[in-house]
């Protein structure tokens, strides 16, 4: 360690589920090679740290920091603003940082409907006496009206995407940021490192949408089944993981960076190969497209509707 | 790249100019950067139009031209044309302020969007990138699908100007439905009489390879360029050995229904479908044949002198480059099963056109005899029925074109075979149209004194021995009531059932009718949509004779033009793929209507120049966004909304 300038890395866990702290682990020994050139200055999840010592330290510090989660709450938001004047370079991490993620889908929702669904309406709560945690009673951070991406928030130089970053996705961005690259990942779409590739047809038609359990799965291309596949929209770098696991992308590495919005792109190509029909049978398939916004936007809501349901809509 | 732009309004007479302030759309133009000039005229299509393009061209120094006016497919060639002189073509594009602006527009309202119109216009053009047309070479062969008078026509158009036609027909024998006819309107000419020296000079042409009992297997490639793979199936018969003595058929102990006769008389296993057929030689219908092996019955091939019968025949796959691509594959009879309110299949004197005019062909089932099928003598009163199926909603809503006609030729021939006989004709309208067609059926009306009915038949039904057909005059508000000895129907035309599938393989569209869609139904009758492929006779629509021929000249012409050049020129407005950032989905494979979209060996996609054809589809589908339009590249898009919005 002696002669060699140590990189100061800091990870901070926002809004989210855990589970990109969780994928830094993911690196399994290759983390010791990250630890061979960086000294982990600030990572509340994993070690002992109060925010006091991230106000102490000097602007501009840190020559790395990650910060994982959306920004939902008063709290993350204070956080965010601190790492960036705190940080050289501030990487989104995840999904949830860079696009809102499945928490994003809460942009649909009011925040009174929110915490009506979480606090009184949920089928699992018991709440007899109806109450609902406030800032009047607790000393709690303000629940924001709508989720926010970090970059909404503050600059961002980087992006990690995935939910949660895979492990190859990883390895590639911390190996270039770690240069002091800004810019990494793949940009073609996820059918290029596909293993079901070979299996395309010629013609791909779809005359029926079919959900994951409703059909015996061949291996062929899940397109080719009629079983949306988000990966011809999507960015590759993850090696195609679930499909390996034989699930279909769902989209989490977002769209390939010359796509302006994942989820359009996505239905013009699926509208595209529907096969021939009449006007009855298109409308039908259609309508039998379950949870359009949580298919083609699961990821992407929050950074398309930073405030929120549209108006006219609800 | 700065580039100095003029801008050239159109009046179009008042077309544009009485709704639109063209004065205003020029001064407007004049303040957006790039544009160092713009003015106004009456006619710019005119020479004088087209020559102050010209002299502004050479005056101001512009590099590039934006002409608002009508819409580019109506000139943008004349203005391209007249830029081409100075810089290159794809530096000049056209506003379309008249289609889509004064013809639906009003007031204040139209002269704003003239101005967005041609302010995107202009973003457009600032990004245009200078092409060069795409040279594609052409394999001077055509291969024409269908051997009826349409396919005939245009194979003899096309050998005669020295080119190499391939003739493919399904039917053992070349004639299609002309053969079947006995005389044709309005002249009364014998179809078979002057459609026979047609069929055996296509048999002697030196340029046309005939290959009848064969069927289009697949198509791929594109103008100039088809490749083509043909199933010859095998007749078991050796077509230049035959000699056409008709032992075989004589010792034949198969006997089925003869398709060419409409079912209505016999013919052996062994068969020649009509004793003109082309090329002149038996098949042996392997369908029908007790075996095609010696030990099960080998009758035939014994008293073969000519030892023409082979049992042994395989199919055969020839396979063809062509450079153009005719499609006369002709039509059908609506199923007559589907005219439940004619009764017909249930009962043997109802009975169709296309039988009728067996029925009256001395070579036909009868022998030329009009007789009452159930009982084979001759029907005293005949009732034809036209729209059977035609301008019906319930059925096919269009009309069939040449019922008219052939119904009041078969009135006619009916009085001259049964001049005590009675005939009525029950029609909705008369459609005479054609060339001394208006004369024929005022001659049947009035010399042969046949009862025309105007009014629909609302009931057919069996009575003993005749048919009740029951229906209201229209013009007098009666009912009628005819107890007829034989009905004939008038059916409808459709496309043939196969038309469907060759549409396919050709990549081309067909109708509710099955009939394949022309290019534009006014400027582009015989042209698909792909390039190189041609529509002629019923295939397109249903026609009588003259047009068949007609058109299958028309596309012939077509042809010939292809073929007059070693290269053509095609339009350089392509998608282009970005194959490092293809990532091989295949969407665009998938939705490329021209077949233009490749796979390459790594999966990835490529264009193929010759096909595309710049309809964009792959680009809008690419959900990787990764194919763009020559000059319609997504950047020229959103410059153009942006400045619209």
């Amino acid at each position: 360690m002696e002669g060699k300038e140590m990189k100061k890395i800091a990870m901070y866990w926002g809004a989210g589920c855990g589970g990109c702290d969780v994928s830094l682990l993911s690196l399994h020994e290759k983390i010791l090679d990250l630890l061979e050139e960086a000294e982990i200055v600030f990572w509340p999840c994993a070690m002992d740290f109060k925010y006091e010592d991230l106000e102490k330290m000097k602007d501009g510090s840190i020559d790395i920091a990650f910060y994982n989660g959306a920004i939902r709450t008063e709290e993350n938001e204070e956080i965010a603003k601190l790492l960036r004047k705190k940080s050289k370079i501030l990487v989104a991490y995840g999904s949830c940082a860079t696009e809102g993620c499945v928490i994003g889908l809460a942009n649909l929702y009011s925040r009174e409907e929110i915490f009506d669904t979480v606090y009184l309406k949920n089928e699992t709560t018991k709440n007899e006496d109806g109450i609902i945690p406030s800032s009047n009673d607790l000393h709690l951070p303000e629940f924001l009206p709508h989720l926010k991406t970090l970059e909404q928030v503050v600059k961002v130089d980087a992006f990690i995407p995935g939910c949660p970053p895979p492990k190859p996705v990883l390895e590639n961005a911390l190996e270039a940021l770690l240069q002091g690259k800004t810019e990494f990942g793949k940009s073609v779409a996820l059918c290029d490192e596909c293993p079901r590739k070979d299996s395309k047809p010629e013609k791909i038609e779809i005359n029926k949408f079919y959900r994951w359990h409703e059909k015996e799965d061949n291996g062929d291309c899940f397109l080719a089944q009629g079983i949306i596949c988000m990966g011809p929209a999507t960015r590759a770098g993850c090696e195609a993981e679930c499909i390996s696991a034989n699930i279909p992308c769902t989209g989490c590495m977002g769209a390939v960076p010359k796509v302006r919005e994942q989820g359009i792109s996505m239905l013009s190509a699926l509208a595209s190969i529907l096969g021939d029909m009449d006007e009855e049978k298109e409308k039908e398939i259609i309508e039998s497209l379950q949870d359009v916004v949580g298919t083609f936007y699961k990821y992407a809501t929050a950074k398309l509707l930073p405030e929120g349901r549209l108006k006219d809509e609800s | 790249m700065a580039r100095r732009i003029g801008v050239f309004v159109c009046h179009c007479g008042i077309n544009i100019a009485g709704t639109v302030d063209v004065e205003r759309v020029a001064r407007e133009l004049e303040k957006q950067p790039g544009v160092v000039f713009a003015t106004t005229y009456q006619y710019m299509c005119s020479d004088p139009g087209q020559n102050l393009i010209k002299q502004k061209i050479e005056e101001e120094n512009l590099d590039a031209v934006v002409v608002a006016a009508c819409s580019p497919a109506m000139h943008e060639e004349t203005f391209r044309g007249v830029c081409r002189e100075y810089f290159n073509e794809y530096r000049c594009e056209m506003a379309n302020i008249r289609e889509q602006c004064s013809w639906v527009h009003d007031g204040e309202e139209a002269t704003e969007k003239a101005i967005k119109i041609v302010k995107a216009t202009v973003e457009k053009l600032r990004d245009n990138e200078d092409l060069m047309p795409i040279l594609v070479p052409v394999e001077k062969k055509c291969l024409i699908i269908g051997g009826g008078i349409a396919g005939i026509q245009a194979a003899l158009d096309i050998a005669d100007a020295g080119y190499k036609v391939i003739l493919v027909e399904k039917e053992p024998s070349i004639g299609g439905r002309m053969a079947q006819l006995s005389e044709t309107f309005p002249t009364l000419d014998c179809s078979q009489c002057i459609l026979t020296p047609k069929m055996v000079a296509v048999a002697r042409h030196p340029n046309i390879k005939l290959l009848t009992y064969s069927e289009v297997l697949e198509i791929s490639g594109f103008v100039g360029n088809f490749h083509v793979k043909i199933l010859k199936k095998p007749r078991y018969v050796d077509e230049d050995a035959c000699t056409v003595c008709g032992d075989c058929e004589e010792v034949c102990p198969v006997i089925v229904a003869n398709e060419f006769e409409m079912e209505r008389k016999p013919r052996k296993a062994i068969y020649i479908p009509f004793p003109q057929a082309v090329p002149s030689t038996y098949t042996l219908d392997r369908e029908a044949c007790l075996g095609l092996a010696p030990l099960t019955c080998s009758q035939c091939k014994e008293v073969c002198e000519a030892n023409a019968i082979d049992y042994d025949m395989q199919p055969k796959i020839i396979e063809e480059d062509v450079g153009a691509i005719i499609v006369a594959t002709g039509y059908d009879l609506y199923d007559k099963n589907k005219l439940v309110e004619y009764g017909y299949g249930e009962d043997d004197d109802i009975i169709t056109s296309l039988e009728f005019e067996r029925m009256l062909s001395a070579s036909g089932p009868t022998g030329g005899k009009i007789i009452k099928p159930s009982t084979g003598k001759e029907p005293k009163k005949v009732v034809f029925i036209q729209c059977a199926g035609s301008r019906d909603k319930q059925h096919m809503p269009y009309c069939s074109s040449i019922c008219c006609m052939y119904t009041a030729k078969h009135a006619l021939l009916y009085k001259h075979h049964v001049p005590d006989g009675e005939a009525y004709i029950f029609y909705i309208d008369i459609r005479a149209t054609g060339k001394g067609y208006e004369e024929f059926i005022e001659r049947v009306m009035e010399e042969e004194r046949i009862n025309y009915i105007r009014g629909k038949v609302a009931k057919i039904y069996r009575d003993g021995d005749k048919i009740v057909v029951c229906g209201v005059d229209t013009l007098t508000g009666r009912k009628v009531e005819v107890q007829a000895d034989l009905v004939v129907l008038a059916m409808a035309i459709v496309g043939k059932e196969e038309a469907v599938k060759i549409a396919k393989k050709l990549k081309v569209a067909v109708d509710d009718g099955n009939f394949f869609k022309e290019s534009h139904p006014k400027l582009k009758p015989v042209e698909a949509l792909t390039r190189g492929i041609y529509f002629a006779g019923c295939a397109q629509a249903p026609k009588d004779i003259p047009s068949a021929v007609a058109q299958a000249s028309a596309a012939a012409s077509k042809v010939l033009s292809i073929f007059s050049k070693d290269k053509l020129e095609k339009d350089p407005l392509i998608a282009v793929v970005d194959e490092e950032h293809c990532s091989a989905c295949g969407i665009c494979v998938s939705v490329c209507p021209y077949g233009a979209m490749m796979k390459m060996e790594n999966g990835k996609a490529r264009c193929i120049e010759a096909l595309c054809e710049g309809c964009g589809t792959c680009a809008a589908a690419c959900p990787s966004s990764n194919i763009e339009m020559r000059n319609y590249k997504d950047e020229q898009i959103v410059k153009m909304v942006e400045v619209v919005i």
